[in-house]
């Protein structure tokens, strides 16, 4: 204590001590608590691949499988389609695919393995939200008259090419990811493993 | 305490009931806190319409309490599909509505009761900012204030979460990618946030946590801290001049009564109109017209397919309007990090208006031209974000004015507004407060 209104530098001291034991103790405490709500060991586990048969998929057609808890777009491009792909090369963002969100075997020009098969995550790279297929071309589909087919995301306006590519001045950074996937046969896709993967 | 007097411990007449009173007077402030809070708490005696709101926002406060209580026995927040393929968080809100006794009635009400809320807190704020009841001395409660806002954006957007329908499922993961914005912390960030990759079961769950105990408990301590900082300086009025400038000889403001009676009596008049406007919304129109419950909503979650128009409930659509503004890089960082910032910005510097103003008088019947018209438009571009919001960003008026260019100049005026505050609110002109409230 104090005597005579001097300050007891000793006892001040260890008062300083235990309240910065204290308080580091108590921001200890918080780690196990933030921890907690990290994605849980059966949450990390959750990512097994899937296998798809595409033996059905029609020239045109695009079908979609839940891998992750996310959408992904498996597209059987026709030549049609394919044909779109050079001529936007100025109207994307990365014609290349030069940003790593596709495997090293996807990156060319189709974004893929076979020329005609397209697989991506169908969802925005920009807020998440699923994009809606637009695969008409010009006003068709109520985009304008040079719309040349591919994606539209409702949520804010992104538009993908028919290789997941994003449109330039758009609110999506960059194109759609293309998940490691392998051709177990000629119909059938393991998506969420590569051939070279364990 | 509300007033300099000192409170006398009760004394018994002798009495059981007075005896009872006096022992447990003596261990607890009850009589100090009535005196202090209630029958000795003086209010100004010209308080008018906008001065209703205040306690309808606590009454709101207790019907979503209430109604929460009951719809937590019946709800389960669970994403996990049942027999039927259905959610089962969906399918348990569909079961209170169609098989629980009232339950439709109990829900309908908690689902109006969050924009009641919202709208009784606008009107609370506007009141503030018609009035100054900013200014100091009671800077704290208007920050206090904020604060409670916050929370309550915090509340809707989590209980928004747990029908675990389109415009949940969705809303969510587009509100919580925001934060993947951030720049280097912004991955992890989301993730935890999340607790899985994906918004899922992990989310639910903890939005529900969140949802029914840790934010209500905050909100219910800001709105203590709230009240306490009022009755420490007393309530500001529509005239903006202090009535404890003036007091008869007991220390009693001459221009202030007694809050009970007169105004708890006051404020029933409130309560009973605002419940005829809520229960007519609550059993005709619950969906509001889609703006209170979006049809989408109707429709389970599906995490593999977004509905073609996704907006937020009306109440957060000025502040998605400002995030929608940002549409360049700056700093070489994505345009929807500067979005967030934008957002979070609009809220926050609503806090630090006591700062900003700088007129010699409170109250709008005092202040100039300047002030009034900014306000008026103020009001105006605050009503077209909002509107826009619920639009998509390829909306135009009468299909040939773009929406997008407008919400970007209105946006631009809301910072505008505050942030030229100082100038114009000490340049405007002023007519001279009264001595005393006046009535009209």
């Amino acid at each position: 204590m104090s005597k005579e209104g001097k300050v007891d530098c000793g006892r001040r001291r260890l008062v300083v001590a235990t309240a910065a034991v204290g308080g580091a103790g108590a921001l200890a405490a918080l780690v196990p608590f933030l921890s907690s709500m990290l994605p849980s060991e059966r949450a990390k586990a959750a990512g097994a691949p899937v296998e798809v048969d595409i033996g059905n998929l029609e020239s045109g057609q695009m079908m979609t499988v839940e891998w992750r808890g996310k959408p992904v777009w498996i597209i059987n491009r026709s030549k049609d389609m394919l044909d779109t792909l050079p001529k936007l090369a100025d109207a994307v963002v990365d014609p290349k695919s030069e940003k790593t969100m596709q495997p090293e075997y996807c990156k060319n020009e189709t974004r893929s393995i076979k020329p005609n098969i397209l697989v991506a995550v169908g969802i925005c790279t920009h807020l998440g939200c699923s994009p809606s297929s637009k695969f008409k071309k010009g006003a068709d589909e109520g985009m304008g008259g040079d719309w040349l087919g591919g994606f539209l995301c409702p949520c804010h306006g992104s538009t993908f090419d028919f290789a997941g590519r994003v449109y330039k001045s758009k609110p999506a950074p960059d194109n759609l990811e293309v998940p490691p996937h392998t051709y177990l046969t000629d119909t059938r896709i393991l998506i969420g493993e590569d051939k070279k993967g364990a | 305490m509300a007033t300099d007097t000192h409170y006398e411990k009760y004394k018994s007449d002798g009495s059981l009931q007075g005896n009872a009173l006096e022992w447990f007077d003596a261990r607890f402030p009850a009589t100090s806190m009535w005196r202090g809070h209630l029958s000795e708490y003086y209010a100004p005696k010209n308080f008018n319409f906008w001065y209703y709101f205040g306690s309808l926002a606590m009454l709101v406060l207790v019907l979503q309490i209430v109604t929460g209580i009951f719809l937590v026995m019946h709800y389960k927040p669970d994403a996990s599909l049942n027999a039927n393929g259905i959610p089962v968080a969906f399918a348990s809100v569909e079961y209170i509505m169609r098989d629980v006794s009232w339950g439709w009635l109990i829900r309908y009400m908690h689902s109006t009761g969050a924009s009641a809320f919202f709208i009784v807190v606008y009107m609370h704020m506007f009141r503030g900012m018609l009035y100054g009841s900013y200014r100091q001395p009671r800077e704290l409660i208007w920050v206090f204030g904020t604060l409670i806002f916050l929370c309550l954006m915090a509340e809707a957007f989590m209980g928004y979460l747990l029908p675990w329908g389109q415009m949940s499922f969705w809303g969510a993961q587009v509100i919580v990618n925001l934060f993947s914005a951030i720049p280097l912390i912004g991955d992890p960030l989301s993730l935890w946030i999340r607790g899985d990759f994906v918004v899922g079961d992990a989310t639910l769950n903890r939005f529900f946590s969140f949802h029914v105990i840790a934010v209500p408990l905050v909100l219910l301590g800001l709105v203590a801290a709230h009240i306490l900082a009022l009755h420490e300086v007393g309530s500001n009025n529509p005239d903006g001049v202090e009535i404890k400038k003036k007091k008869d000889a007991n220390g009693v403001p001459l221009d202030g009564i007694a809050f009970h009676p007169y105004y708890s009596v006051k404020d029933i008049v409130g309560v009973v109109v605002f419940l005829i406007v809520f229960s007519s919304i609550v059993f005709f129109a619950p969906e509001g017209g889609g703006y209170f419950l979006e049809y989408n909503n109707f429709i389970p979650a599906d995490p593999l397919k977004t509905p073609p128009h996704i907006a937020p409930v009306w109440y957060f659509t000025p502040y998605y309007s400002l995030l929608r503004a940002m549409v360049w890089p700056i700093l070489g960082i994505d345009a929807k990090f500067w979005g967030v910032v934008a957002m979070g910005a609009g809220v926050v510097i609503l806090a630090f208006l006591p700062w900003l103003d700088r007129s010699p008088v409170k109250s709008i019947r005092y202040r100039g031209p300047i002030f009034k018209t900014l306000l008026v438009i103020f009001v105006i571009s605050f009503f077209i974000l909002g509107f826009l919001g619920t639009k998509p960003p390829s909306y135009a008026f009468f299909d040939v004015i773009p929406g997008a260019p407008i919400a970007q100049i209105l946006s631009a005026y809301y910072f505008l507004y505050f942030l030229t505050m100082p100038w114009w609110s000490k340049i405007d002109k002023y007519k001279p407060e009264p001595e005393r409230v006046t009535f009209k």
